[in-house]
Protein backbone atom coordinates (compact mmCIF):
# COMPACT_ATOMS: atom_id res chain seq x y z
CA UNK A 1 0.00 0.00 0.00
CA UNK A 2 1.08 3.31 -0.98
CA UNK A 3 0.76 6.32 0.95
CA UNK A 4 0.77 9.65 -0.90
CA UNK A 5 2.70 12.26 1.71
CA UNK A 6 4.62 14.34 -0.15
CA UNK A 7 6.68 16.54 1.96
CA UNK A 8 6.37 20.08 1.50
CA UNK A 9 9.08 22.21 0.76
CA UNK A 10 9.41 25.78 1.51
CA UNK A 11 8.75 28.47 3.99
CA UNK A 12 5.40 28.51 5.63
CA UNK A 13 4.22 31.62 4.15
CA UNK A 14 5.45 30.30 0.77
CA UNK A 15 3.02 27.34 1.68
CA UNK A 16 0.23 29.68 2.77
CA UNK A 17 0.62 30.91 -1.32
CA UNK A 18 0.77 27.87 -3.01
CA UNK A 19 -1.48 26.01 -0.93
CA UNK A 20 -4.51 26.30 -3.32
CA UNK A 21 -2.71 25.77 -6.20
CA UNK A 22 -0.66 22.81 -4.90
CA UNK A 23 -3.58 20.94 -3.98
CA UNK A 24 -5.27 21.69 -6.53
CA UNK A 25 -2.88 20.46 -9.02
CA UNK A 26 -2.67 16.95 -6.51
CA UNK A 27 -5.88 16.66 -7.22
CA UNK A 28 -6.01 16.69 -11.00
CA UNK A 29 -2.90 14.25 -10.75
CA UNK A 30 -4.83 12.26 -8.70
CA UNK A 31 -7.93 12.16 -11.14
CA UNK A 32 -5.73 11.61 -13.94
CA UNK A 33 -3.63 8.40 -12.94
CA UNK A 34 -5.12 4.88 -13.32
CA UNK A 35 -2.48 3.28 -10.86
CA UNK A 36 -4.66 0.24 -9.67
CA UNK A 37 -2.91 -0.54 -6.17
CA UNK A 38 -4.62 -2.55 -3.52
CA UNK A 39 -5.38 0.57 -1.24
CA UNK A 40 -7.18 2.17 -4.86
CA UNK A 41 -9.39 -0.70 -5.43
CA UNK A 42 -10.37 -1.42 -1.69
CA UNK A 43 -11.42 2.37 -1.60
CA UNK A 44 -13.06 1.89 -4.99
CA UNK A 45 -15.05 -0.91 -3.44
CA UNK A 46 -15.93 0.62 -0.51
CA UNK A 47 -17.44 3.72 -2.43
CA UNK A 48 -19.22 1.03 -4.86
CA UNK A 49 -21.10 -0.05 -1.88
CA UNK A 50 -21.45 3.29 -0.33
CA UNK A 51 -23.09 4.06 -4.06
CA UNK A 52 -25.86 1.15 -3.80
CA UNK A 53 -26.44 2.07 -0.02
CA UNK A 54 -27.41 5.39 -1.13
CA UNK A 55 -29.53 4.51 -3.83
CA UNK A 56 -31.02 2.14 -2.07
CA UNK A 57 -31.98 4.24 1.07
CA UNK A 58 -33.29 6.99 -1.63
CA UNK A 59 -35.66 4.51 -2.89
CA UNK A 60 -36.68 2.98 0.55
CA UNK A 61 -37.53 6.64 1.81
CA UNK A 62 -39.44 7.30 -1.47
CA UNK A 63 -41.36 3.72 -0.86
CA UNK A 64 -41.72 3.83 3.02
CA UNK A 65 -44.16 1.66 3.93
CA UNK A 66 -44.43 0.77 8.37
CA UNK A 67 -41.03 -1.22 7.79
CA UNK A 68 -39.15 1.56 8.38
CA UNK A 69 -40.36 3.12 11.08
CA UNK A 70 -39.34 3.02 14.71
CA UNK A 71 -41.20 1.41 17.60
CA UNK A 72 -42.40 4.88 19.29
CA UNK A 73 -44.13 6.11 15.38
CA UNK A 74 -45.91 2.50 15.36
CA UNK A 75 -47.26 2.66 18.94
CA UNK A 76 -48.42 6.51 17.62
CA UNK A 77 -49.87 5.06 14.34
CA UNK A 78 -52.00 2.55 15.89
CA UNK A 79 -53.41 4.69 18.86
CA UNK A 80 -54.24 6.87 15.95
CA UNK A 81 -55.82 4.12 13.97
CA UNK A 82 -57.43 2.71 17.36
CA UNK A 83 -59.35 6.12 17.68
CA UNK A 84 -60.57 6.14 14.33
CA UNK A 85 -61.31 2.66 14.49
CA UNK A 86 -63.66 3.70 17.62
CA UNK A 87 -64.88 6.63 16.54
CA UNK A 88 -66.51 5.34 13.12
CA UNK A 89 -68.06 1.99 15.27
CA UNK A 90 -69.70 4.71 17.28
CA UNK A 91 -71.23 6.28 14.72
CA UNK A 92 -72.41 3.17 13.19
CA UNK A 93 -74.17 2.20 16.02
CA UNK A 94 -75.86 5.61 15.71
CA UNK A 95 -76.57 5.77 12.10
CA UNK A 96 -78.13 1.84 12.79
CA UNK A 97 -80.38 3.23 15.16
CA UNK A 98 -82.01 6.05 12.96
CA UNK A 99 -81.91 3.54 10.22
CA UNK A 100 -84.28 1.30 12.90
CA UNK A 101 -86.24 4.02 14.14
CA UNK A 102 -87.16 5.48 10.00
CA UNK A 103 -88.08 1.43 9.31
CA UNK A 104 -89.65 1.34 12.37
CA UNK A 105 -92.93 3.47 11.78
CA UNK A 106 -94.79 2.63 8.66
CA UNK A 107 -92.60 3.69 6.07
CA UNK A 108 -96.07 4.97 3.53
CA UNK A 109 -97.79 7.01 6.22
CA UNK A 110 -94.51 8.51 7.06
CA UNK A 111 -93.70 9.55 3.26
CA UNK A 112 -97.19 10.49 2.52
CA UNK A 113 -97.12 12.84 5.72
CA UNK A 114 -93.92 13.74 4.01
CA UNK A 115 -95.05 14.60 0.96
CA UNK A 116 -98.12 16.31 2.05
CA UNK A 117 -95.89 18.69 4.43
CA UNK A 118 -93.86 19.64 1.09
CA UNK A 119 -97.05 20.49 -0.96
CA UNK A 120 -98.02 22.82 2.20
CA UNK A 121 -94.46 24.15 1.99
CA UNK A 122 -94.58 24.91 -1.32
CA UNK A 123 -97.73 26.52 -1.83
CA UNK A 124 -96.65 29.02 0.99
CA UNK A 125 -92.98 29.46 0.17
CA UNK A 126 -94.68 30.24 -3.50
CA UNK A 127 -92.39 27.39 -5.49
CA UNK A 128 -95.74 25.75 -6.73
CA UNK A 129 -98.72 26.68 -8.26
CA UNK A 130 -101.86 26.18 -6.40
CA UNK A 131 -105.60 25.95 -7.89
CA UNK A 132 -108.50 25.65 -5.82
CA UNK A 133 -111.77 27.44 -4.54
CA UNK A 134 -111.33 31.37 -4.42
CA UNK A 135 -111.66 34.36 -5.41
CA UNK A 136 -110.99 37.17 -8.59
CA UNK A 137 -110.71 40.68 -7.24
CA UNK A 138 -110.30 43.08 -10.37
CA UNK A 139 -109.44 46.73 -9.05
CA UNK A 140 -109.55 49.50 -11.35
CA UNK A 141 -107.97 52.82 -10.07
CA UNK A 142 -108.23 55.30 -12.50
CA UNK A 143 -106.91 58.82 -10.83
CA UNK A 144 -104.32 56.42 -8.77
CA UNK A 145 -105.27 57.33 -5.52
CA UNK A 146 -105.08 53.55 -4.14
CA UNK A 147 -101.67 53.64 -2.00
CA UNK A 148 -99.40 50.75 -1.33
CA UNK A 149 -101.02 50.49 2.36
CA UNK A 150 -104.28 50.00 1.16
CA UNK A 151 -103.36 46.98 -0.86
CA UNK A 152 -101.35 45.86 1.82
CA UNK A 153 -104.62 46.59 4.05
CA UNK A 154 -106.17 44.55 1.56
CA UNK A 155 -103.68 41.12 1.63
CA UNK A 156 -104.11 41.19 5.38
CA UNK A 157 -107.64 41.14 5.32
CA UNK A 158 -107.36 38.13 2.81
CA UNK A 159 -105.32 36.17 4.98
CA UNK A 160 -107.56 36.79 8.05
CA UNK A 161 -109.87 35.16 6.11
CA UNK A 162 -108.02 32.46 5.80
CA UNK A 163 -106.76 33.19 2.33
CA UNK A 164 -103.95 30.04 1.47
CA UNK A 165 -102.53 31.49 -1.61
CA UNK A 166 -102.71 35.23 -2.94
CA UNK A 167 -101.23 36.41 -6.26
CA UNK A 168 -101.05 39.97 -7.74
CA UNK A 169 -100.80 40.70 -10.91
CA UNK A 170 -98.58 38.13 -12.02
CA UNK A 171 -96.41 38.57 -8.47
CA UNK A 172 -97.23 36.03 -6.16
CA UNK A 173 -97.56 37.36 -2.16
CA UNK A 174 -95.62 35.21 0.11
CA UNK A 175 -94.53 36.06 3.91
CA UNK A 176 -91.70 38.50 2.32
CA UNK A 177 -93.81 40.29 0.12
CA UNK A 178 -93.51 44.06 0.13
CA UNK A 179 -95.63 46.63 -0.97
CA UNK A 180 -94.24 50.27 -1.87
CA UNK A 181 -95.15 53.34 -4.10
CA UNK A 182 -92.93 54.44 -6.67
CA UNK A 183 -92.11 58.48 -7.54
CA UNK A 184 -94.86 58.11 -10.00
CA UNK A 185 -97.23 56.82 -7.49
CA UNK A 186 -97.65 53.42 -9.48
CA UNK A 187 -97.23 50.53 -6.99
CA UNK A 188 -94.66 47.91 -6.42
CA UNK A 189 -95.01 44.80 -4.89
CA UNK A 190 -91.52 43.58 -3.96
CA UNK A 191 -89.75 45.94 -6.29
CA UNK A 192 -92.00 44.60 -9.29
CA UNK A 193 -94.20 47.45 -10.24
CA UNK A 194 -98.00 46.03 -11.10
CA UNK A 195 -100.52 48.48 -13.11
CA UNK A 196 -103.64 49.17 -12.21
CA UNK A 197 -106.62 48.07 -13.42
CA UNK A 198 -105.10 45.25 -10.80
CA UNK A 199 -106.15 41.81 -10.38
CA UNK A 200 -106.05 40.03 -7.38
CA UNK A 201 -106.42 36.31 -6.93
CA UNK A 202 -107.20 34.12 -3.52
CA UNK A 203 -107.64 30.99 -2.52
CA UNK A 204 -109.90 30.22 0.05
CA UNK A 205 -113.13 29.67 0.79
CA UNK A 206 -115.22 31.81 -1.59
CA UNK A 207 -117.84 32.99 0.51
CA UNK A 208 -115.46 33.68 3.26
CA UNK A 209 -113.27 35.71 1.16
CA UNK A 210 -115.30 37.89 -0.96
CA UNK A 211 -117.27 38.96 2.57
CA UNK A 212 -114.30 39.63 4.11
CA UNK A 213 -113.58 42.37 1.45
CA UNK A 214 -117.08 43.58 1.40
CA UNK A 215 -117.33 44.30 5.34
CA UNK A 216 -117.83 48.17 6.05
CA UNK A 217 -115.01 50.54 5.92
CA UNK A 218 -112.97 46.93 4.46
CA UNK A 219 -111.66 46.99 1.18
CA UNK A 220 -114.81 47.75 -1.00
CA UNK A 221 -115.37 50.35 0.86
CA UNK A 222 -111.55 52.04 0.69
CA UNK A 223 -111.93 51.71 -3.33
CA UNK A 224 -114.78 53.02 -3.87
CA UNK A 225 -114.43 55.93 -1.42
CA UNK A 226 -111.25 56.68 -3.72
CA UNK A 227 -113.51 57.03 -7.10
CA UNK A 228 -112.12 53.49 -7.95
CA UNK A 229 -114.26 50.48 -8.74
CA UNK A 230 -113.96 46.69 -7.25
CA UNK A 231 -115.53 43.42 -9.13
CA UNK A 232 -115.42 40.53 -7.17
CA UNK A 233 -115.84 37.18 -8.88
CA UNK A 234 -116.26 33.62 -7.51
CA UNK A 235 -115.49 31.04 -10.01
CA UNK A 236 -115.46 27.66 -9.47
CA UNK A 237 -111.92 27.75 -9.26
CA UNK A 238 -109.06 30.15 -8.86
CA UNK A 239 -105.37 29.43 -10.19
CA UNK A 240 -102.61 31.25 -8.47
CA UNK A 241 -99.92 29.95 -11.07
CA UNK A 242 -97.52 33.39 -9.92
CA UNK A 243 -94.18 31.36 -8.85
CA UNK A 244 -91.58 33.24 -5.70
CA UNK A 245 -87.79 32.67 -5.71
CA UNK A 246 -87.05 31.84 -2.62
CA UNK A 247 -83.90 33.30 -1.02
CA UNK A 248 -81.58 31.78 1.02
CA UNK A 249 -81.37 33.60 4.94
CA UNK A 250 -78.61 34.98 5.26
CA UNK A 251 -78.53 35.77 8.86
CA UNK A 252 -81.39 33.68 10.32
CA UNK A 253 -80.52 30.10 10.61
CA UNK A 254 -82.71 27.30 12.17
CA UNK A 255 -82.85 26.68 15.70
CA UNK A 256 -81.35 23.57 16.64
CA UNK A 257 -83.85 21.34 18.64
CA UNK A 258 -86.56 19.01 17.09
CA UNK A 259 -87.67 19.71 13.96
CA UNK A 260 -91.50 18.54 13.01
CA UNK B 1 -9.85 7.84 -10.55
CA UNK B 2 -10.21 4.21 -9.40
CA UNK B 3 -12.10 5.41 -6.73
CA UNK B 4 -14.34 7.58 -8.06
CA UNK B 5 -14.77 4.86 -11.22
CA UNK B 6 -16.13 2.72 -8.20
CA UNK B 7 -18.65 5.31 -7.07
CA UNK B 8 -19.68 5.32 -10.17
CA UNK B 9 -20.12 1.78 -10.61
CA UNK B 10 -21.80 1.50 -6.97
CA UNK B 11 -24.20 3.91 -7.85
CA UNK B 12 -25.20 2.71 -11.84
CA UNK B 13 -25.43 -0.74 -9.90
CA UNK B 14 -27.63 0.34 -7.53
CA UNK B 15 -30.10 2.54 -10.23
CA UNK B 16 -29.94 -0.86 -12.16
CA UNK B 17 -30.35 -3.71 -10.17
CA UNK B 18 -32.72 -1.87 -7.68
CA UNK B 19 -31.97 -3.49 -4.54
CA UNK B 20 -34.34 -3.62 -1.61
CA UNK B 21 -33.16 -2.93 1.53
CA UNK B 22 -33.38 -5.90 4.07
CA UNK B 23 -35.96 -5.03 7.01
CA UNK B 24 -33.63 -5.82 9.72
CA UNK B 25 -31.31 -3.23 8.07
CA UNK B 26 -33.65 -0.25 7.62
CA UNK B 27 -33.02 1.82 11.03
CA UNK B 28 -29.41 1.53 10.41
CA UNK B 29 -29.15 2.33 7.05
CA UNK B 30 -29.39 6.19 6.80
CA UNK B 31 -27.11 6.16 9.62
CA UNK B 32 -24.50 4.14 8.42
CA UNK B 33 -24.52 5.94 5.07
CA UNK B 34 -24.04 9.62 6.43
CA UNK B 35 -21.48 8.34 8.77
CA UNK B 36 -19.45 6.84 5.92
CA UNK B 37 -20.10 10.06 3.83
CA UNK B 38 -18.32 11.92 6.67
CA UNK B 39 -15.26 9.11 6.05
CA UNK B 40 -15.48 10.03 2.48
CA UNK B 41 -15.07 13.93 3.23
CA UNK B 42 -12.63 13.57 5.23
CA UNK B 43 -10.79 11.11 2.63
CA UNK B 44 -11.26 14.25 0.02
CA UNK B 45 -10.09 16.98 2.64
CA UNK B 46 -6.43 14.70 3.41
CA UNK B 47 -6.45 14.10 -0.39
CA UNK B 48 -5.90 17.71 -0.61
CA UNK B 49 -4.18 18.47 1.93
CA UNK B 50 -1.79 15.78 0.60
CA UNK B 51 -1.74 13.14 3.60
CA UNK B 52 -4.23 10.76 1.92
CA UNK B 53 -3.38 6.94 3.37
CA UNK B 54 -5.73 3.96 1.76
CA UNK B 55 -5.09 2.23 4.94
CA UNK B 56 -6.43 4.78 7.36
CA UNK B 57 -9.55 5.76 4.81
CA UNK B 58 -10.62 2.08 4.86
CA UNK B 59 -10.47 2.11 8.48
CA UNK B 60 -12.16 4.96 9.36
CA UNK B 61 -14.51 4.30 6.92
CA UNK B 62 -15.53 1.00 8.74
CA UNK B 63 -15.58 2.24 11.77
CA UNK B 64 -17.60 5.10 11.10
CA UNK B 65 -20.28 3.19 10.13
CA UNK B 66 -19.89 0.15 12.85
CA UNK B 67 -19.92 2.88 15.10
CA UNK B 68 -23.01 4.31 13.97
CA UNK B 69 -24.47 1.16 13.78
CA UNK B 70 -23.98 0.01 17.87
CA UNK B 71 -25.37 3.90 18.27
CA UNK B 72 -28.59 3.29 16.96
CA UNK B 73 -28.73 -0.05 18.22
CA UNK B 74 -27.73 1.27 21.52
CA UNK B 75 -30.21 3.85 21.73
CA UNK B 76 -33.04 1.12 19.99
CA UNK B 77 -32.66 -0.95 23.06
CA UNK B 78 -32.15 2.01 25.83
CA UNK B 79 -35.40 3.50 24.14
CA UNK B 80 -33.64 6.94 22.95
CA UNK B 81 -33.41 5.76 19.35
CA UNK B 82 -34.94 8.83 17.86
CA UNK B 83 -33.13 11.57 20.05
CA UNK B 84 -29.84 9.36 19.93
CA UNK B 85 -30.15 9.23 15.87
CA UNK B 86 -30.62 12.58 15.90
CA UNK B 87 -27.67 13.60 17.94
CA UNK B 88 -25.09 11.50 15.84
CA UNK B 89 -26.60 12.80 12.51
CA UNK B 90 -26.11 16.27 14.13
CA UNK B 91 -22.81 15.47 14.96
CA UNK B 92 -21.68 13.82 11.49
CA UNK B 93 -23.36 16.79 9.53
CA UNK B 94 -21.20 19.00 11.34
CA UNK B 95 -17.98 17.07 10.38
CA UNK B 96 -19.35 17.18 7.06
CA UNK B 97 -19.60 20.73 6.56
CA UNK B 98 -16.11 21.43 8.10
CA UNK B 99 -14.48 19.13 5.88
CA UNK B 100 -16.57 20.83 3.36
CA UNK B 101 -15.31 24.43 4.45
CA UNK B 102 -11.51 23.04 4.28
CA UNK B 103 -12.16 20.81 0.60
CA UNK B 104 -13.46 24.76 -0.38
CA UNK B 105 -10.30 26.41 1.16
CA UNK B 106 -7.72 23.71 -0.68
CA UNK B 107 -9.36 24.47 -3.89
CA UNK B 108 -10.14 27.94 -3.81
CA UNK B 109 -8.19 29.53 -1.64
CA UNK B 110 -11.60 31.15 0.31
Amino acid sequence: MMSERTPDPGSSAQKQQTRPNAARARMWRNLGSLRASTGNVLVAVLLAALGVAVVAQVRTTQEEGLVGLRQADLIQLLDDVTTRADNLEAEIIELEAVRADLLDDDSEAAGEAAQQRLDSYRILAGTAGATGPGVLIRVDDPDQVLAADDIMAMVQELRDAGAEAIQIGDVRVVTSTWFADDDSGALLVSGASVDAPYEIRAIGDAHTLSGAMAIPGGFNDVVRRSGGTVAIETPGSVVVDALHEPAEPRYAHPVPGDDD
Amino acid sequence: MIPIIGLIAGVTAGLLMQPSVPGWLTPYLPIAVIAALDAVFGGVRAGLEGIFNDRVFVVSFLSNVLVAALIVFLGNQLGVGGQLATGVVVVLGLRIFSNVAAIRRHLFGA
